[in-house]
């Protein structure tokens, strides 16, 4: 890659060995919605109950039994849409057919040609923006589990069915394939899921089920228009096998392509164990779904004043989170600091802290390092805006900060208090220097080493002897040096030295 | 004795419930091995029934508008406990867990269930040739059909077993088996009467309806099983009228059309002559009697041969042996799958399957179920249409009267043809009704349709009883 190419034609999904290609991933992830009821009946919507006992005639499918739309799903699927930027329609009910047995009535009602959500988008934290097809309503299938053959379907003795799952409500997102590197798509399911737990609208747990992804993968090489064959990945539990499976595939298919071979539209399962896809069944020959409109149901037809009503309830959302933090911090709302404080909820304790007075740069470094704990957002924003005063102006080092924001997440005290309890003063440049100089003179072989390998430029040496003297002249100071001006100190002596 | 007179005497204490169920169990007992109207008598069920709403009686409580009134069941209505076959193998030992809403409905007003009906298998046919059980005999002649698909519960009124049944129409299948037997046939509007347990057939076609042997009892029928469910989400909203109410008012004023396009080329002049009676009686009754024109009712047939399939592809789907019913065992799922349904389904209901698959298969969908949602479309407007100029149409019920036993069992499109005057009315989602009218050449039944716009039952009704008061001996 030349330094004057395009930004077009940067391979950026970040996989060594393929510089000539583009990844072009689109995601499908299925989230069961938190009702308390079943799409089409009454039945409890619950996770882990004895197997087939949240089932009635109609999840079961029945002879005679009719589906009935839950109102609760379809606000819920309303949330989800109108919190991925997407327009509202009226929408109807289709009926998918295949035969599968954990299936009750060997077809899903889903949408099809007029879904509920249509068009928007969603920010990322890095800040890309990947564009939401759609995201439809539709029901889920029950849970098969084969016995014998180690829980393979292949060589099982008999198979059992819980349809406990059976037409618990899902909303599918669908992505338009803008995604371009494994960790962009984890960054946009990690987004995602912040985001179905925000507006209260699924529990979205990727090792329950509650939130499935699957990926579908092709590859082109660098500036060609067309998209290239893709398959679909499946059985993806994690964010971590959502990267391993894309990067695998990635390689699997340049391999294929660069060796002269097709790539067949198919879909694959990913192995976690042994870090592969593996062949499902060719999209070429499977089923043709046949769909149609579900007779059973009326259209459904939210009308403005439901959307707008969703709307107005409508939670702050990340990225606009992030937004607000990094104008108040004065940084970029891709600054990983400002990230990790929307991901744990501590972005309006750094906005009051800022607009306390704090120093925004002290705040930002706490709520990254030091505040990844249990509690964190009952801190007093105006103690913490205080204490990165004390570090600005001197009378606290770093490490003597994070002390006493510790003991102020569990005594809540003012953080003056807790300094002065504690006997901290920053030292004075003066008795530092002394404190340096007996350490140094305490340990002349070391020093020695240090002189030398400083004047070799030896980086490596040079950082592990700065540890050494930096721990002893901690030591001896217990803990109430200034870790920067100790090696300010090193620095300009070890030079003098030399 | 009618349904209406049989309940007033029940509710006043005139007549007990389990006399008048001993009396009709004791015709059956007599004459079903011959006419083989039911699947199942559910006589000891019956006998409870009868003794509870007597006991109602005894205690001065309301034992309902049906009161002691027998009624027979097609057996594709869900029966709580009670067998519920469609009369095809495949639901072979199913039980259903719960009772249809009409079942229910019918239980409350204090009408006592004598048994389950014989159909066409899962309702698709009209002679009720296609059962897995034997074929039902027609009660004016047993060398005859009896129409179908719900030709059990045609003939169970026709032989006495019961004053009322129900039975559901898709493409006719009220309607023609009434007419084929001399007896009253109501399709009500699409979503007056609740599909919540009818076995689904057709989704958007399918609606479930009463047989009377006269059209004042129909009236009382539909009164009762009518009106919203919530479990139903295509059911009317609308309130129910007093059909019964309005029986007398006659139709002086009425504007009457005879549908033209129905009354050509395949209609049996004997048949098409009491149409024509039927017309001749309404005027001289004080309507205004014109020819009416449906141009797209032409095509009803063709658009409803790819609809109706395409829906029984998609709703005969579950039948696969995994969970209720039937099971042929095989060495995979599938392999299970495709024995049962190769094993327990007729040849007619496969032959139907098959088309709906093909008619819904990608890449024909819009030359053939795309098409027939247009005719479809085609035909509520010239029904419309129609309909501003006239209250309530005429037509034929069937093309003919009562065919013998294997006249057109070996060629569907003949059978098919039997229907042709009534898919129209399921593909508007209107009401119509068979009201018999005098006998053909034969001596067999003849029934005139009535056809009335959405939730037009009241001057249908009126028409009809305007009818039956002039019918031909």
């Amino acid at each position: 890659m030349t330094d004057t190419a395009a930004p077009y034609f940067t391979a950026k999904h970040g996989i060594a060995g393929l510089d000539e290609w583009e990844l072009v991933v689109g995601l499908e992830v299925h989230c069961e919605l938190a009702t308390n009821t079943k799409m089409f009946c009454s039945c409890a919507n619950h996770f882990g109950d004895e197997p087939n006992t949240n089932v009635c005639p109609v999840c079961l499918g029945l002879p005679g039994s009719l589906p009935v739309v839950n109102a609760e799903a379809v606000e819920l699927a309303i949330r989800i849409g109108r919190a991925l930027n997407c327009d509202v329609h009226s929408s109807v009910f289709a009926r998918k057919n295949y035969f599968y047995p954990d299936m009750p009535k060997d077809y899903q009602i889903s949408q099809y040609d007029r879904p509920i959500n249509a068009d928007g988008w969603l920010d990322l934290a890095d800040g890309s923006r990947v564009g939401i097809t759609r995201a439809h309503m539709e029901e889920d299938t029950g849970k098969n589990t084969h016995a014998g053959a180690g829980g393979r379907i292949h060589g099982a003795d008999y198979s059992l069915i819980d349809y406990n799952r059976a037409g618990v409500p899902l909303v599918e997102i669908v992505s338009e394939p803008d995604i371009r590197s494994p960790e962009q798509a984890k960054t946009y399911v990690a987004e995602l899921r912040t985001i179905l737990l925000a507006i209260e609208a699924s529990d979205a747990k990727m090792e329950e089920g509650s939130m499935r992804v699957d990926a579908n993968v092709s590859m082109r090489r660098l500036g060609e228009d067309e998209f290239g064959t893709r398959c679909e990945v499946k059985n993806l539990n994690s964010l971590r096998s959502l990267g391993r499976a894309i990067e695998y595939e990635a390689r699997r298919q340049v391999d294929l392509i660069v060796s002269g071979e097709r790539i067949k539209q198919q879909t694959r399962h990913w192995d976690e164990e042994a870090g592969r896809t593996r062949d499902g069944r060719s999209k070429e020959e499977a089923e043709d779904y046949r769909y149609f409109q579900e007779p059973d149901l009326m259209p459904i037809e939210p009308g403005q004043q439901w959307v707008d009503r969703v709307d107005a309830a409508m939670p702050k959302l990340p990225a606009a989170r992030r937004n607000a933090l990094a104008g108040v911090a004065g940084v970029d709302p891709t600054t990983p600091a400002v990230v990790v404080a929307v991901d744990r909820q501590l972005d309006e304790l750094a906005i009051a802290a800022i607009a306390a007075g704090g120093d925004s740069n002290r705040v930002l470094t706490h709520i990254e390092q030091n505040l990844a704990v249990d509690g964190a957002g009952g801190l007093s924003p105006v103690n913490l805006a205080e204490l990165t005063l004390m570090e600005t102006n001197s009378e606290l080092t770093a490490t003597q900060a994070k002390t006493v924001l510790a003991e102020m997440l569990t005594s809540g005290a003012a953080p003056a208090a807790i300094a002065a309890a504690k006997g901290f003063e920053a030292m004075d440049t003066g008795a530092l220097e002394t404190m340096v100089d007996e350490v140094i003179a305490a340990h002349p072989a070391e020093w020695a080493d240090y002189v030398a390998v400083a004047a070799a430029g030896d980086d490596k040496k040079i950082k592990k002897l700065v540890g050494f003297f930096t721990g002893k002249i901690m030591q001896a100071s217990k803990g109430q040096a200034d870790g920067k001006a100790v090696n300010t100190l090193l620095t300009s002596k070890v030079g003098a030295a030399g | 004795m009618s349904a209406i007179e049989l309940a007033r005497a029940v509710r006043a204490g005139e007549r007990s419930a389990r006399e008048i169920v001993d009396g009709y169990l004791a015709t059956i007992a007599e004459h079903e091995p011959t006419i083989h109207a039911f699947n199942l008598v559910t006589a000891d069920e019956a006998r409870a029934a009868a003794d509870a709403v007597d006991a109602k009686v005894a205690e001065g409580r309301d034992p309902g508008p049906l009161a002691g009134v027998p009624v027979a069941l097609k057996d594709n209505l869900c029966t709580r406990g009670i067998p519920t076959t469609c009369s095809s193998k495949i639901l072979a030992g199913w039980r259903p867990p719960y009772d249809a809403t009409v079942v229910q409905k019918l239980a409350a007003a204090g009408a006592v269930s004598v048994g389950k009906t014989n159909l066409d298998e899962f309702a698709m046919g009209s002679s009720t040739e296609n059962s897995a059980f034997g074929p039902t005999r027609n009660p004016r002649d047993p060398e005859r059909v009896p129409g179908g698909s719900s030709g059990g519960s045609a003939a169970a009124v026709a032989a006495g077993f019961a004053p009322l049944s129900l039975g559901s129409d898709t493409g006719g299948s009220i309607r023609q088996p009434a007419s084929l037997c001399g007896v009253v046939g109501v399709k009500p509007t699409y979503g007056l009467v609740s599909r919540y347990g009818l076995v689904a057939f057709a989704s958007s076609l399918d609606q479930i309806g009463p047989f009377a042997a006269n059209v004042a009892d129909a009236a009382l029928l539909l009164e009762v099983i009518a009106g919203h469910d919530p479990r139903d989400s295509t059911s009317s909203p609308e309130p129910v009228p007093r059909y019964t109410q309005s029986l007398g008012d006659g139709v002086a004023g009425m504007r009457v059309g005879i549908i033209s396009e129905l009354m050509g080329d395949g209609i049996a002049p004997d048949v098409r002559r009491r149409v024509e009676e039927a017309a001749e009686h309404l005027a001289k009754s004080g309507a205004t009697v014109g020819e009416a024109s449906v141009p797209a009712a032409m095509f009803g047939l063709s658009a409803y041969y790819l609809i109706a399939p395409a829906e029984a592809s998609s709703n005969l789907a579950r039948y696969d042996g995994v969970r209720y019913g039937l099971r042929v065992d095989g060495a995979t799922t599938a392999e299970m799958m495709e024995s049962t349904r190769t094993e327990g389904f007729g040849v007619e209901v496969k032959r139907r399957i098959m088309l709906g698959t093909y008619a819904l298969s990608a890449g024909y969908y819009e030359a053939f179920y795309g098409k027939a949602q247009k005719v479809r479309t085609l035909i509520v407007r010239d029904f419309a249409a129609a309909y501003e100029q006239f209250d309530v149409l005429l037509s034929p019920t069937a093309p003919t009267t009562a065919f013998r036993f294997g006249e057109k069992a070996e060629d569907p499109l003949a059978m098919y043809l039997s229907d042709v005057c009534t898919i129209p009315t399921n593909l508007a989602g209107q009401p119509a009704m068979s009201v018999p009218f005098g006998v053909g050449d034969d001596g067999m039944p003849v029934g005139v349709q009535v056809l009335a716009p959405t939730l037009g039952e009241v001057p249908m009704f009126r028409a009809a009883a305007v009818l039956e008061a002039g019918a031909p001996a």
